[in-house]
């Protein structure tokens, strides 16, 4: 990633520890995060890289990275750090912190489901497949690009097939105690604030 | 033997077929199932993403709901469904915990990933006992994903490199687990809806070094990772110029079998890739 030549702010690794404790100045540097990800053909900064530009205080390109968007949570790299530094967790963290900051993501698409989702969750107390998806591919421009591609026709056939396979419940099973849900998962708009 | 059972939302959906075997195959063995009252959705990989605090919080809710319940084991077959409760119970015992809304009630039971669960000395032993149908002949790898296993701090795993649970199980039914390198490598998760590319990618990844090993088939107990092996079948074929088409057993399914369970081939057919043919040439379909 080219460095926009931000200022660095040096309290950002206080700032982040605050909120963990990740353990990230315990880093050495020795890449075994970056070679065990899965997802690294996707990213823009290596997790070793998100790292060190965090110690370094380079807060808005890791902000603004692609890779705190594309990390599977596959938690390999958090397992396999020698110095228990919670990579994946960090990763978390700053997803949130960008949210919070109002930063855009630069793969829309990920946040998209991670918002749809929530929203569902927060209507019924659980995942209603039935929508999630079609709004999901509203929200994310998906559904445009599939008309535009064609692609749709896929789609359409697969969510037959759930159908008629009968693996899609029909309509949603909403939990009783649904404002204690509301309570705690705040509404998109108010989400982002860390503990 | 009774058992409190978070079933997780996936399995109320699409992974319908994962959740009719694993009722199917508790009845048969004698567990009784008692599902958490008034359970809702552990958050999934949103919440841990973007809201951190309701993460914890919208797990922790089920564990108080399963502490209302006297059993000691908690079933879970859903492994991010297991390592968002089990997140969240850590979080709140250690010493942050101060910072979330929510208190852990006295009697959580034990939490349980489904595999691992049949995967205890005892269970196997039991289970080999009951093999009524042996599923000779038949070569897989067993699939784990990253859930279960990772990370150990929160999983409690000892084996998160090489786990060794559904390969038990396979092995006490009586089919060849191959051992294989992917064992624990991602499939892409919910990337698969948002970046199909990249779930493209990491699943033709695993195809190929399961044919490469000469699997028939992979073995898995993850409705996401199962969901994405099996259903872009078609396009991951595209995209790689190959063809692959294994199909992609619940490892619940393959006990069902090997036990003797007449209406596996009901769940069988809710799959993508259609396993029947596979096992009528190996005569294990009842
Ligand atoms: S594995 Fe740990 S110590 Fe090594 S580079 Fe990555 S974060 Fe740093
Ligand atoms: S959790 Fe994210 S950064 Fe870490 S290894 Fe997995 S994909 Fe890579």
């Amino acid at each position: 990633m080219q460095s926009t030549g931000s200022v660095p702010d040096y309290t950002f690794l206080d700032q982040m520890e605050a909120a963990g404790p990740f353990h990230a100045a315990e880093c050495f540097q020795c890449r075994k995060c970056t070679s065990g990800c899965p997802a690294t053909f996707a990213m823009d900064l290596m997790p070793d890289q998100v790292i060190r530009y965090a110690l370094l205080g380079l807060k808005e390109e890791v902000l603004r990275s692609r890779t705190i968007w594309v990390c599977a949570s596959c938690e390999t790299c958090t397992t396999r750090c020698p110095n228990g530094i919670q990579i994946a967790e960090i990763m978390d963290y700053f997803k949130e912190l960008a949210v919070r900051e109002g930063i855009p993501s630069p793969v829309p698409q990920v946040l998209a489901l991670h918002e749809t989702f929530l929203d569902n969750v927060r209507q019924g107390g659980r995942v209603f497949e039935g929508s999630l998806l079609p709004i999901f591919f509203l929200r994310s421009g998906q559904l445009r690009e599939k008309l535009r591609k064609g692609t749709w026709r896929d789609d359409a056939r697969m969510g037959w097939r759930l159908l008629r396979k009968r693996r899609f419940a029909l309509a949603p099973r909403p939990i009783k105690a649904r404002e204690e849900i509301r309570s705690i998962l705040r509404p998109s708009k108010r989400r982002g604030v860390l503990p | 033997m009774k058992v409190t059972y978070y079933p997780g939302c996936s399995l109320e959906g699409t992974a319908r077929d994962y959740a009719d075997s694993i009722e199917a195959i508790c009845g048969f063995l004698g567990i009784h199932l008692e599902e958490v009252p008034d359970w809702n959705c552990c958050g999934a990989t949103a919440a841990h993403s973007v809201d951190h605090k309701a993460s914890v919080e919208l797990a922790a809710r089920n564990l108080n709901q399963a502490s209302i319940l006297p059993n000691e084991d908690l079933l879970v077959p859903c492994p991010l469904c297991f390592n968002r409760l089990r997140a969240a119970s850590w979080a709140l015992e250690h010493e942050e915990g101060g910072r979330y809304s929510f208190r852990l009630q006295p009697g959580i039971p034990m939490i349980w990933d489904l595999a691992n669960f049949f995967g205890t000395e005892s269970m196997l032993k039991e289970l080999s006992l009951k093999v009524k149908k042996p599923l000779n002949g038949l070569k897989v790898v067993c699939y784990y994903g990253c859930m279960a296993s990772r990370p150990p701090r929160v999983t409690g795993s000892r084996d998160h490199e090489n786990p060794q649970s559904m390969d038990r199980i396979v092995k006490a039914l009586g089919a060849t687990s191959l051992h294989w390198p992917y064992k624990t490598d991602c499939c892409g998760a919910s990337l698969m809806l948002s970046r199909p590319d990249m779930g493209y990618r990491m699943v033709g990844k695993l195809y190929d070094m399961a044919q490469r090993m000469g699997a028939e088939a992979i073995v898995v107990s993850c409705q996401m990772c199962q969901s994405n092996l099996d259903m872009y079948q078609e396009r991951i074929e595209a995209e790689w110029g190959r063809k692959f088409a294994p199909p992609i057993f619940y490892f619940t399914e393959l006990m069902g079998l090997a036990l003797g369970m007449l209406e596996v081939p009901s769940w069988l057919s809710r799959h993508f890739a259609d396993p029947r043919p596979l096992l009528e040439r190996k005569g294990l379909l009842p």
